[in-house]
């Protein structure tokens, strides 16, 4: 169980949170003008990395806010927090 | 009880409070202080249970946590008793009632001992093969190995006792209170750390504070009597809470630990009563300090169960701790030191010790030449070959080991004797420790594995971390503890230590016989039964991984999770296979540490708290009226309110007769409600439903379909316009907080630039519903001076109203094809506008009714329940609802995935009506649907999602999803059910009022 580091509120534990999955996959803003495959695409391909993930978390007990986490999915290390609409580290 | 099994009064019994108990039906007695294996062994009695495969004789091997064999089930009550327990941690209480497990029909005679004259057919992977054999031959050896071969009996009764769950928030953890935890623990505290120590057992100090040991000198003062000094000073330091009979089950990521407090169960059973009998504590610390200790290790040699023969450091703990002596002819067998000392413990009470046989060529170390002096035979260079005695020990055969240590030579001595302490050495405990993800290193010349690479801020310290002689525990302990708490002291830096020094060592994992293997019963594991031989068949049949040499085996996978063993097994695949232990790695331990209740994993979250239930605030009239309710997500919903002993279809029927009839009222607070306000309010609306909402106007309503990004339907509700701004969106009851959570996300995340706020208002309102050709005149007579009239308040319009004092909102809503008004008011208030409605309704038979009967008349209308009639993978289009999707809009959630080819194809499931042929035939709900019969393989065309006999149409009615089913209007299909064929024909979902002509009624 981790203790997560909301942005918002501080240091939470794992329970107040919920998982969103992949981060940084943004919805089309043309969604008519793509192919069936590009759409797929979308909508259904995930990384699922063993290693540094760049995921989406929401404080759903919590603040409600959604926020994005660098995490070691391999030993759980969470790396990095930082809000929506902030960009990526580089690695 | 024969006396001279108890020596000199010990300090940690009470002999001044005695206290009897039943094993096995049979009446004992031991002292305050006992375990219920001291006081057995004070008994003389060592045969305690029977072993899982080959029902041999089994006695008490350990004096601690990691008991293989002295398994007892505690309590023979049908509510309180408690099956694995291990017989060395039970604390005696007055009225203790055990009895042996493993054994049918008892201890002394057992049936499944035929098991052991078998053994040469049931050799390792024996129960895999047999699974594999015809399930029909499964079944018959079910029964016999389940009566023989179970593990203890599970309570037939609720349990009655009180189980609870506290969160533990501490700066330092110090798990263990040996001497390394008590000295770290005391230091963290002085340090200012918020620190908890916590220990399995009753008393403090681990193997220091009992064990008399003359060579280990603290500051002038024999070890013992140090440690109980320092015990005494730890009372006094502030910030340090104690927790004894807490045990560690499980080590989680960041530093998030669970630990069972055990609080009554060394208790008489009057001082039980009303008490919390365990505890599970969810601790998290900041730093967490190991200190728990080292296991000893058995030596694997032929015959090495038998009752009689237990662990050195056990024989010792009973002599020095209980005052009890396991045996009066004793023998040790060795390949270190320790077992010296438990010689010399035996030795200077008066005891005496035949002989000691160690497998090492010679020793000098001052506790060798002590025990040498006091006239002690050593064998040295022997091992083992064999041992007799069925149910307790009463000799061992010694031979000469050759000088590789792989076999023997010479001649077979025989030494009698009925009580063998064995010594293999020490197995640092880091199951904790790898728990949390630790990674470990083998030390070769101790063959342990250690403690390498921490994965969150913790440490390891005393034999947990290698450390085994009192000098290198404390100067070690002195350093790392300073780094690690980053303190410039400690006040155990400068002690002066005279502690033992071993400096010969021999390890053989497995000890040669001079009869073959395959003729040789050398126990590795066992609880589980598993012999070396076993372990080398496995090889032999190409196991190499030793995960799947444990399991192939079993070794390893008791409740012990083979504590003893492990370390012999992984020695054993080692030199067979011709691979260094350090590459070949460890098998996983898994929490829990011992076995947890399952009382202490529930905690308080039983019976009518293991959910939260929520109640409208009309419940207490539902229970007053004699509704039964049923749960919707988490709500207690009324289901139907029975009159006059009804059966639930009659009250149904009734319900829904009178709300088309007349007058119906539903408690319909369940309902999710979000307010949603923002000058981008309608904009948001356009994009998460499948509707254009720009052009709703204020005090108007609409009915509102969401999809999931996949273009399947995941909500759905009426969503009303307040102001300009301002919307009140309803949702399902179930899916209130998905939809909520769903429309933040993409608020949030993917449109960050609307301004727009959602607020779940779904507590904050209670709704009551009423229906049917009356509703007006008794929301009339409630409000008189409300214009109700079709140009005022239309359907699908809502006005803002008062009854009395209290402010409501009224929507004219339906979902029952009836005119209906739906009236919000604040919570509070909910029961009492409900009561006025029926006040008001009374001249108009107004009818309360439940889920079962709204279900009942949406379905006769044809209305989808989302969750019910759709699973997650049917369209709008699949629901013949293409009315709803706007083809206008550029977008919306799940648009693009309507246009995917294969949320196009025509062959989709889609929903229909279906009626039976014979109209008073109900279909079951989940029914199969198929177009011909006899076909084999079946080809399944769909199933019922809603069925209902309707007392409006007088007929059966039914809702189901079909392949191709709106193509199929007026075909007949057939529902094979186990013992008819019901001829249904498909026909349009609007099964009643198919001209909305009563809405307006
Ligand atoms: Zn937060």
């Amino acid at each position: 169980m981790f203790v997560i580091n909301c942005p918002y509120c501080g240091e939470r534990d794992q329970q107040e949170f919920k998982a969103g999955g992949e981060a940084h996959i943004e919805r089309p803003k043309q969604p008519t003008e793509l192919s069936d495959d590009e759409w797929a695409e979308y909508l259904f391909m995930r990384k699922n990395i063993k290693g540094i993930q760049f995921e989406r978390w929401n404080h759903a007990h919590g603040c409600r806010k959604w926020f994005n986490m660098v995490r070691d999915t391999s030993n759980d290390e969470i790396k990095l927090i930082y809000k929506m609409g902030e960009r990526p580290p580089s690695e | 009880m024969p006396s001279n099994l108890r020596v000199k009064s010990s300090e940690f019994i009470d002999e001044t409070i005695r206290i009897s108990f039943k094993f096995n039906g049979k009446s004992y007695h031991g002292f305050k202080g006992d375990t219920l294996a001291s006081a057995l062994l004070a008994n003389d009695v060592h045969l305690v249970g029977r072993s899982f495969k080959y029902h041999r004789p089994r006695g008490i091997m350990t004096a601690g946590s990691e008991e293989p064999n002295a398994i007892v089930q505690v309590n023979d009550k049908t509510n309180r008793t408690e099956p694995n327990v291990r017989a060395t941690e039970v604390e005696i209480y007055e009225g203790l009632e055990a009895s042996s497990q493993n054994c049918w029909p008892n201890v002394n005679f057992d049936i499944g001992g035929i098991n052991n004259a078998l053994s040469a057919f049931l050799p390792a992977g024996f129960y895999y093969k047999t699974f594999m054999w015809p399930a029909s031959f499964w079944e018959k050896y079910e029964y016999f190995i389940r009566h023989s071969a179970g593990l203890g009996k599970s309570p037939t009764e609720k349990d009655p006792d009180i189980y609870d769950h506290r969160h533990v928030h501490c700066d330092v953890l110090v798990v263990g209170a040996g001497i390394s935890g008590i000295l770290a623990a005391k230091n963290a505290a002085k340090n200012n750390f918020k620190t908890l120590l916590v220990d399995e057992k009753n008393e403090l100090g681990g193997a220091t504070i009992y064990q008399n040991r003359e060579f280990n000198i603290i500051e002038g003062l024999s070890s013992s009597d140090w440690i109980k000094k320092e015990i005494q000073e730890l009372k006094h330091i502030k910030n340090l809470e104690i927790k004894t009979r807490t045990s560690v089950a499980a080590y989680h990521s960041y530093n998030y630990l669970l630990a069972r407090e055990n609080l009554t169960d060394h208790l008489e059973k009057k001082d039980k009563q009303g008490k919390i009998r365990q505890r599970l504590l969810k601790i998290r610390a900041k730093k967490v300090i190991l200190s728990t200790g080292a296991l000893e290790r058995p030596l694997i040699f032929n015959n090495n169960d038998r009752p009689g023969i237990m662990l050195s450091s056990a024989v010792n703990k009973y002599a020095d701790f209980y005052g009890v002596v396991s045996g009066k002819k004793n023998v040790f067998f060795t390949n270190n030191d320790s077992a010296y000392e438990s010689a010399l413990c035996l030795h200077n009470k008066g005891i005496k010790v035949e002989a000691i046989i160690d497998i090492r060529e010679n020793s000098d170390s001052k506790i060798v030449k002590t025990v040498e002096n006091a006239g002690i035979a050593i064998h040295w260079s022997h091992t083992i070959v064999d041992t007799k005695g069925y149910k307790r020990l009463n000799s061992i055969s010694v031979m000469k080991l050759s000088n590789d240590g792989l076999s023997v030579t010479g001649n077979k001595i025989d030494i009698s004797c009925d009580c063998l302490g064995v010594a293999g050495g020490w197995t640092p405990a880091v199951h904790l420790f790898t728990q949390s993800g630790g990674k470990l290193t083998f030390n070769e010349s101790d063959k342990v594995f250690l403690p390498n690479k921490y994965p969150s801020d913790q440490l390891s310290v005393g034999s947990c971390n290698g450390d085994f002689k009192i000098k290198e525990i404390i100067n070690n302990l002195s350093t790392n503890l300073k780094q690690f708490l980053k303190i410039e002291k400690t006040d155990f830096d400068n002690l002066s230590i005279e502690s033992e020094e071993e400096n010969s060592k021999r390890n053989i994992w497995l000890l040669p016989s001079d009869k073959s293997i395959g003729k040789t019963k050398p126990f590795v594991d066992y609880q589980n039964d598993a012999t070396a031989k076993d372990i080398k068949l496995a090889l032999r049949e190409g196991f190499r991984s030793i995960e799947h040499v444990k399991r192939y085996t079993t070794t390893g996978m008791g409740t012990d999770q083979g504590k003893l063993g492990n370390m012999h097994a992984l020695g054993i695949i080692a030199d067979t296979a011709g691979v260094k232990m350090g590459e070949l790695g460890t098998t996983t331990f898994r929490p829990p540490y011992t076995p947890l209740t399952f009382g202490t994993i529930v905690g308080r979250n039983v019976g009518e708290y293991f959910d939260i239930f929520r109640r409208t605030p009309m419940n207490d009239w539902h229970i007053e009226n004699k509704a039964e309710f049923e749960n919707v997500g988490q709500w207690k919903r009324a289901w139907y309110y029975p009159v006059n002993g009804e059966s639930m279809h009659d009250a149904v029927q009734r319900e829904s007769k009178a709300a088309r009839e007349s007058a119906g009222i539903l408690d319909a607070s369940t309902l999710g409600k979000i307010d949603i306000q923002g000058s981008d309010a309608s904009e948001f609306l356009n994009r998460v439903y499948t509707n254009a909402w720009s052009k709703l106007g204020i005090g108007k309503c609409r009915y509102g379909l969401m999809l999931n990004e996949d273009g399947m339907v995941y909500d759905d509700g009426v969503t009303t316009r307040l102001g300009e701004n301002h919307y009140l969106m309803t949702t399902t009851t179930g899916g209130a907080a998905n939809v909520l959570g769903k429309l933040e996300d993409y608020l949030q995340t993917e449109w960050p630039e609307l301004d727009v706020y959602l607020t779940s208002v779904t507590d904050h309102y209670a709704t009551t519903s009423i229906c049917g050709p009356n509703s007006k005149k008794i929301l009339n007579k409630i409000i008189p001076d409300l214009d109700l009239s079709e140009e005022s308040f239309p359907h699908m319009s809502f006005k803002n109203a008062q009854i009395g004092n209290i402010k409501c909102r009224i929507m004219r809503i339906s979902f029952t094809g009836e005119h209906s008004y739906e009236i919000n008011v604040q919570a509070n208030y909910g029961k009492a506008i409900w009561e006025k409605c029926m006040e008001a309704g009374k001249e108009f038979n107004i009818t309360p009714y439940g889920t079962e009967t709204m279900h009942l008349l949406r379905a006769e209308k044809g209305f989808i329940i989302v969750g019910q009639d759709t699973d997650g993978t049917m369209t709008p289009i699949d629901l013949q609802m293409d009315w709803i999707v706007s083809k206008k809009k550029y977008d919306f959630i799940g648009k693009r995935s309507l246009y995917r080819s294969d949320t196009m194809k025509e062959e989709r499931k889609q929903l229909v009506g279906l009626l039976t042929d014979d109209p008073n035939i109900v279909l079951e709900e989940g029914a199969q649907i198929v177009s011909k019969l006899n076909e084999s393989p079946v080809n399944m065309l769909g199933h019922v999602t809603s069925s209902y006999y309707s007392p409006n149409l007088k007929k059966s009615i039914a809702l189901a999803v079909v392949r191709s089913g709106k193509h199929m209007m007026g075909k007949k299909l057939f529902i094979p059910m186990e013992n008819k064929n019901i001829n249904v024909t498909v026909a349009n979902p609007v099964f009643f009022d198919s001209e909305n002509k009563r809405l307006n009624a």
